[in-house]
């Protein structure tokens, strides 16, 4: 039986490269055959967020197609995909209070809606939990 | 499933948030029935002190109304059941004396902390 992983987190998009690291660890857990939970916390609601856009870089001398942007929206939903292609599962919630006081009701297909006892559970039905906080 | 929940970076948005997001959170899954506790270190250390006032922010006309209250919040997550731990040796060092603080807090030395770990199955360091 596959196992779980929960992860915790809270840095929203663009500003540390923690949220990046933990996307990487998840590719890992996919790819061995962990399920991966994903309770995104705060600022992190704006990983999935589907309005993310990308956009030219003068300084870099590349309008947007060169420049192709990395935007975490579609990392997350190339996760989801590579799980959904290989077997194991992704279950992504963003925590409903943080997406409202933020406005980022708008998040990628796959993202559910919860709360902290959400959260919670995932924790209890998991093998073990990564929480990665803002510092 | 038992769960210690380390908080180390102070103020945090609680003049936004009102409160600490993660005193929050432990606050909500309590109401999940989920066996929390809480370890403050660092400058959170602060948060268990009782004359501490966030009071009185305003830019022009908007006045915050509900200005955090750190103190109190450990208080009525006490009062669920949770125990409130406090790093002795950060509250020295920052100059804070044990009779500055809320009531009913456990205070750990720092040399002592990975015991207290293990009598928790997971550790949690938002």
């Amino acid at each position: 039986m596959a196992k779980t992983l929960t992860f915790a987190l809270m840095d929203p998009p663009f500003e540390n490269g923690r949220s990046t690291t933990a996307l990487r660890l998840i590719d890992i857990a996919v790819n061995r055959g962990y399920n991966v939970n994903v309770f995104a916390y705060e600022g992190a609601v704006y990983l999935p967020f589907a309005k993310q856009a990308q956009h030219p870089n003068v300084v870099h001398g590349r309008n947007a197609e060169e420049e192709n942007h990395p935007l975490p929206r579609a990392w997350i939903a190339a996760l989801m995909k590579e799980a959904a292609s290989k077997g194991p599962k992704i279950d992504w919630i963003n925590c409903g209070l943080c997406v409202d006081e933020r406005g980022a009701g708008e998040a990628i297909e796959g993202v559910r809606r919860g709360s902290p006892a959400d959260f919670w559970t995932f924790a209890q039905n998991s093998d073990n939990t990564l929480v990665i906080g803002t510092k | 499933m038992k769960v210690l929940n380390i908080v180390e970076a102070a103020y945090r948005g609680t003049l936004e948030e009102q409160d600490d997001t993660i005193v929050w959170i432990c606050h909500a899954m309590k109401g999940a029935n989920a066996d929390i506790d809480v370890l403050l270190r660092g400058n959170a250390v602060n948060y268990a002190v009782k004359a501490q006032d966030a009071s009185g922010l305003s830019f022009g006309d908007a006045k915050q109304t509900q200005p955090p209250q750190l103190a109190n919040d450990l208080v009525k997550l006490k009062g669920k059941g949770a125990k409130i731990f406090v790093v002795e040796d950060a509250l020295r060092e920052r100059g804070i004396e044990p009779g500055e603080l809320i009531e009913g807090v456990d205070f750990v030395p720092r040399a002592k902390l990975a015991k207290l770990f293990g009598d928790y199955d997971q550790v949690w360091h938002w």
